[in-house]
C-alpha cells in the first residue's frame, strides 16, 4: 500500500516538474492550420539541431484558433515559442508580461517569417460564379467562415471583406488619411458595415479554427464559398483533389501577416532560449523558406526557394491592417472586443436568416 | 432497519473513514467549487450582472435549456417505452438490448459527438434521407436535441426499470378484476405509481444534457444567439479572456446543477416511499 | 418480496411467469410497442455503434492501424491509461472509506454528505475544468506560488489528472452506498466481537461481501476517467505527444484526418463496449448480493 502511494506520488511530481524522458524539447504553440506545415518543419529542424549540436532534440506542437492558444500561453500552457496567426495575440502574451513589449523588433520582417492572404475556395467549376466579395453576398449564399472571437484566420477575413468594402466605396484607401475626405469615409465605413454584415447573416456555422472550418465547408458540401487563408485553399485542394475544389481570387485583399516569438519567461525558465531561438531563425533559413513555400505559405526570402513553389501564388493586390485600420489595437478594440462591431452585428442578425 | 446509536462505537474506523472522506471531498470537489464562487463573487453585481443579461449569454441559455427539455422529454416518453417492454415482454435479443441501453452512458463524448455528427451530415447515413425532406440537422439546433437524446435515453430507462419491476401485479389485476381495460390501468394506476421514477429520470436527463459539452460540441453549428451552447460559449470566453463572463455562467450553471441535483434526491426519495 | 423460505433469491419480479391475460397487452400492442423500443433503439444505439467501426475502416485496414501506432496516438493512449491508473484508485479508495463511515454509522447530515458526494456528477464538465484553471491557472489562487517554484499544473498533465478526478469522483461511492447500506453491520460486529481488528473486518468481512458492487463501480469509474472529453478539454493545452488524451486526440485527428480520428474512437467503443458487458455480468451479481443482504437482514430481525 505505501509502496503504491508512493509510485503514485512519485508519477505525479515527475509529471509536475515536467521532465521528459530524457533529450531536450521545445513547445511551440501554433495556430489551427500550420499543422503539416509544422509537423515537416519540426522534422527537418530536429535533423539539423542534431548534425549542429550532436543532441537530440523533440518539438511538441500544439494547434488551435489563434486567440484560443495566446488565452491559454497566458493561464499558463508552457510554450517555448509561440506561431500565432496575428501580432495582436502576441501582444496579448506580452501585455501579461511572458515577453517584452518589443518582440516584433527581434527577427526579420517584424518576425513574420512569411505571410499570406485571404482567398475563396469553391466547388470546383464555380457554379455561383463568384469573382469578388460583392457575389458573395447575392441571395442565398452560404459562406463559411470561422469565429473571429477565437480564430485568428477569422479576422483576417473579417478585416479583408471591410477593406474591400472601403476600396470599394472609396476607390482610393489613401483617402482613409485624408481629413478632406472625411464625410466619404464616413458613409464608406457604414456601407463597409452593412456588408460584412450581410456576409455574416450568411454563415450558418462558426467553428472555433480555420481548420474546423475548412472541414465544415468540406463536410457539408452544400455551402458555397469558403473563406480561408491561401495556404488552407490550397492544401484542401491538394488532399481533396484538384477535381473537387478551385481558388478564387478577389480583386484585393489583406496582407496577412502571422507572427513567431520566443517567450521569454518560459525559456529563461525551462533554459531552452538558444534552443528556441535558433528553431524560430531557421523559419528564415532556405530550408524553412523552402518549406514554408511547399506548404503554400508565401516566403519573405525567395532566394533557395524553388521558383515552382513561388510560381502557384496567385497575383493579389493586397493592403495592410495599418494602411486601412491603422494597427492591430486599433482593429481588435473597434471590432473584436467585447461590444466591438462584430457583437453588434451579430444582434442585428439574429432572427433575420 | 433498526440501527440503535450505540452500535456505532463497536465499530472501529468512523474517525479515519469520515476524516478522509472530508478532507477528500474538500480537496477535489468543495475548494475547487468554492473557487467559482468567490471569483464570481469578488466581482461586482453590475458586471455580473451586465456579464448575464448580454443577448448573447441570454441566447445560449436559452437554447441550453430549450434543448435540453425537448430532448429529457422524448426520452422520457421512449425511456419508459423501453423500459417497459425490457421489463414485462421477452423477445429474442432482449438481454443484449438490455445491455445495450448503457451505451450513451459509457462511449465518450467526444466519439459520440463525432460520430453522430458523420450520421446527419449531408452524406451521412441518416443525413442523406433528411436532406431531400428539408431537414438539416448538423449546424441547427435539431441537431443538438439528437445528441441529447443520445445521451439522456440510460437515465430514463435505468430509473424507471426497477420502479417497474417493483409494481405489484395485483394491484393490475384488481384494476381488471373492476373492469379497467389495460390502457385505462396504465393510465391511472400504472404511471401514477412510476411517476417520481419517470421524473427523477426525466430530471437526470435533462441535468446532463444542460451541461454537455462532447456530444454537442461537433454537431451545433456555434452560430451566436442562435446555435450556441452554454458549455460552448464558456470555453469560448474563457480563450477571449472573458473569465469573469465565464464565471458568471458556470456560477449558474452550478446553481442549475444543486437544484437539479435536490430535486432528484427528493423524487427518488418519494419514488422509493411510494413502493 | 424475499422468498419466506430463506434459500437463494430469485431477483425476478414477481409477477413474471404468472400468464395473466387480464395483466397482459394484446399481443398487436405488445408487439407495436417492442417494434417502436427496436426502433429507436436501433437508430440511436446500434447505428451509431457500427459507425465508427464502419468510418474507422473507411481507408482500409491498413490505415486504421497506421493511425492506432502513430505516435502521438500512442502519447495519446499511454496519458489516459496514467490517468486512468491514477483516478480510478483513488477514487476507489475514497469511495470504500465513505462508503464505510456512511453506512455502518449514524451521524447528522448523513444526506448531505451523500448530496455533496454526488455533486460532480451533476456539474457540467466545462465548469469542472474551469474551476481547476481558476485555482491552478497563472491568475488562479495558487498561480504565483506555483509559478514561482516551477510547478505546472493546469495545461500540463497534472491538470488532466485532477480534472478526471473531479469528474469520477462519486462513481465508487454511489455504489458502494447503498450496497453496504442494505448489508448493514451486523456482520462487520460479529467480527469484532470474535477478536478482529478494524483492518481485519474490512479486509475479510467488508470486501468480500462488497466485492461485486466495487467491481461494478470500478469499471464505470474507469469508463469515464479514460472517456472524458469536456473538463480535460478546458484544462490541457493540447500539446501533441504530451497533454493529449485519447478522447482529444479524436478531436485534433477528426481536424485533419476523419478516418484516423475514427480509429482511435473505435478503441474507445471498444472500451465502451467492454465496460457494458462487465457492467452487465457485475449487475446482476450485484443484485443478488443486496437481495441476500435484505433476505439475511429479514431473517436476522425475526424474533
Amino acid at each position: 500500500m505505501t509502496r503504491f502511494c508512493s509510485a503514485i506520488t512519485g508519477l505525479l511530481l515527475v509529471s509536475l516538474a515536467g521532465c521528459g524522458p530524457g533529450g531536450l524539447s521545445l513547445q511551440n504553440v501554433s495556430y489551427d492550420p500550420t499543422r503539416e506545415f509544422y509537423s515537416e518543419l519540426n522534422d527537418e529542424f530536429a535533423r539539423s539541431w542534431s548534425e549542429r549540436t550532436g543532441s537530440k532534440v523533440t518539438i511538441n506542437n500544439s494547434h488551435a484558433g489563434s486567440s484560443a492558444q495566446a488565452r491559454s500561453v497566458i493561464e499558463g500552457q508552457q510554450a517555448d515559442v509561440v506561431t500565432l496567426a496575428l501580432a495582436y495575440d502576441v501582444d496579448a502574451i506580452a501585455r501579461a508580461g511572458l515577453l517584452a513589449s518589443d518582440w516584433q523588433d527581434r527577427l526579420p520582417h517584424r518576425s513574420c517569417p512569411y505571410t499570406s492572404t485571404i482567398v475563396f475556395l469553391v466547388c470546383k467549376g464555380n457554379p455561383k460564379g463568384i469573382k469578388d466579395w460583392d457575389d458573395l453576398v447575392k441571395p442565398g449564399m452560404s459562406i463559411i467562415t470561422p469565429h473571429p472571437k477565437t480564430s485568428g484566420g477569422a479576422r483576417w477575413n473579417y478585416l479583408a471583406a471591410w477593406g474591400y468594402a472601403l476600396k470599394r466605396d472609396l476607390g482610393d484607401l489613401a483617402k482613409l488619411h485624408d481629413p478632406k475626405c472625411a464625410e466619404d469615409v464616413e458613409k464608406a465605413r457604414q456601407k463597409a458595415r452593412e456588408f460584412v454584415t450581410d456576409l455574416f447573416r450568411r454563415v450558418p456555422v462558426l467553428d472555433s479554427g480555420a481548420r474546423g472550418s475548412t472541414m465544415s465547408f468540406v463536410r457539408r458540401g452544400r455551402d458555397d464559398a469558403l473563406l480561408a487563408w491561401e495556404n488552407e485553399a490550397f492544401l484542401t485542394i491538394k488532399e481533396q483533389g484538384e477535381d473537387k475544389f478551385e481558388i478564387v481570387v478577389p480583386s484585393v485583399s489583406i496582407l496577412a501577416e502571422p507572427p513567431v516569438a520566443v517567450i521569454d519567461e518560459v525559456v529563461d525558465k525551462r533554459g531552452t532560449r538558444e534552443l528556441a531561438q535558433a528553431y524560430l531563425e531557421y523559419l528564415y533559413s532556405p530550408v524553412g523558406q523552402t518549406l514554408a513555400a511547399k506548404h503554400f505559405y508565401r516566403p519573405r526570402i525567395e532566394k533557395g526557394v524553388p521558383p515552382e513553389y513561388l510560381r502557384r501564388f496567385p497575383k493579389v493586390s493586397l493592403f495592410t491592417i495599418d494602411e486601412v485600420f491603422g494597427g492591430w489595437a486599433k482593429a481588435q478594440a473597434e471590432h473584436f472586443d467585447d461590444g466591438g462591431v462584430f457583437d453588434q452585428m451579430f444582434r442585428t442578425i439574429k432572427g433575420q436568416r | 432497519m433498526l440501527i440503535a446509536l450505540k452500535r456505532h462505537s463497536v465499530l472501529p474506523g468512523f474517525g479515519l473513514t469520515m476524516g478522509f472522506t472530508l478532507a477528500y471531498l474538500s480537496l477535489v470537489v468543495l475548494i475547487p467549487l468554492a473557487a467559482l464562487f468567490l471569483r464570481a463573487a469578488g466581482v461586482d453585481w453590475d458586471r455580473l450582472w451586465a456579464a448575464l443579461s448580454d443577448p448573447q449569454v441570454v441566447a445560449a441559455f436559452r437554447l441550453s435549456f430549450r434543448t435540453a427539455l425537448i430532448a429529457a422529454a422524448l426520452n422520457a416518453v421512449f425511456g419508459l417505452v423501453v423500459a417497459w417492454v425490457l421489463v414485462r415482454y421477452t423477445f429474442p435479443g432482449k438481454r443484449l438490448i438490455d445491455a445495450a441501453v448503457d451505451l450513451p452512458f459509457a462511449l465518450p463524448t467526444a466519439v459520440s459527438g463525432i460520430t453522430l455528427t458523420a450520421l446527419f451530415d449531408q452524406n451521412g447515413w441518416f443525413g442523406r434521407w433528411l436532406q431531400p425532406l428539408g431537414i438539416t440537422v448538423v449546424g441547427a439546433p435539431l441537431g443538438i436535441t439528437v445528441a441529447l437524446v443520445f445521451i439522456g435515453l440510460p437515465f430514463v430507462v435505468r430509473t424507471l426499470q426497477p420502479a417497474l419491476e417493483d409494481l405489484d401485479p395485483e394491484v393490475e389485476e384488481a384494476a381488471a378484476s373492476l373492469g379497467a381495460n389495460r390502457l385505462q390501468t396504465f393510465l391511472r394506476v400504472i404511471l401514477p405509481m412510476v411517476l417520481p421514477a419517470l421524473l427523477a429520470g426525466f430530471a437526470m436527463a435533462f441535468a446532463r444534457g444542460l451541461g454537455e459539452y462532447g456530444s454537442v460540441v461537433f454537431i451545433s453549428g456555434n452560430m451566436p444567439m442562435e446555435t450556441e451552447i452554454v458549455p460552448k460559449l464558456i470555453v469560448d470566453k474563457l480563450s477571449q479572456h472573458d473569465v469573469v463572463g465565464a464565471c458568471a455562467m458556470g456560477v449558474v450553471m452550478l446553481a442549475a446543477s444543486f437544484v437539479l441535483l435536490f430535486v432528484i434526491n427528493l423524487l427518488q426519495w418519494w419514488s422509493r416511499r411510494h413502493v | 418480496m424475499s422468498s419466506a423460505s430463506g434459500a437463494a433469491v430469485s431477483v425476478a419480479p414477481a409477477w413474471q411467469g404468472r400468464v395473466r391475460s387480464a395483466t397482459t397487452e394484446p399481443a398487436a400492442v405488445r408487439w407495436a410497442l417492442i417494434g417502436v423500443s427496436l426502433l429507436f433503439l436501433g437508430v440511436f444505439l446500434v447505428v451509431p455503434l457500427v459507425a465508427v467501426f464502419y468510418q474507422a475502416l473507411a481507408k482500409g485496414l491498413g490505415e486504421y492501424l497506421r493511425a492506432l501506432v502513430d505516435p502521438h496516438a500512442r502519447a495519446a493512449i499511454g496519458l489516459t491509461l496514467i490517468t486512468a491508473a491514477i483516478v480510478v484508485p483513488l477514487n476507489t479508495v475514497f469511495g470504500i472509506a465513505a462508503a464505510w463511515a456512511i453506512a455502518k454509522f449514524e451521524f447528522r447530515g448523513k444526506q448531505l454528505l451523500i448530496t455533496l458526494i454526488d455533486l460532480p456528477f451533476s456539474v457540467s464538465p466545462v465548469v469542472a475544468g474551469l474551476i481547476f484553471i481558476l485555482v491552478f491557472g497563472r491568475n488562479g489562487w495558487l498561480g504565483p506560488w506555483l509559478d514561482a517554484r516551477g510547478l505546472n499544473v493546469v495545461f500540463a498533465v497534472p491538470g488532466i489528472v485532477l480534472a478526471t478526478l473531479f469528474v469520477t469522483f462519486p462513481f465508487v461511492a454511489r455504489e458502494l452506498i447503498p450496497l453496504m447500506q442494505a448489508q448493514g453491520t451486523e456482520e462487520e460486529e460479529a467480527a469484532r466481537v470474535l477478536g478482529a481488528s478494524g483492518w481485519q473486518t474490512l479486509w475479510r468481512v467488508t470486501l468480500p461481501n462488497i466485492k461485486w458492487g466495487l467491481l461494478y463501480g470500478i469499471i464505470l469509474c474507469n469508463g469515464r476517467a479514460m472517456g472524458e472529453f469536456g473538463a480535460v478539454s478546458v484544462v490541457s493545452g493540447r500539446i501533441r505527444g504530451l497533454t493529449n488524451t485519447m478522447p482529444l486526440h479524436v478531436e485534433v485527428l477528426y481536424y485533419e484526418n476523419v478516418a484516423a480520428a475514427f480509429a482511435v474512437a473505435s478503441l474507445l467503443a471498444l472500451l465502451a463496449l467492454v465496460t457494458l458487458a462487465a457492467k452487465s455480468v457485475l449487475e446482476w451479481n450485484v443484485r443478488r448480493q443486496v437481495a441476500r443482504a435484505g433476505n439475511n437482514l429479514a431473517q436476522g430481525e425475526s424474533p
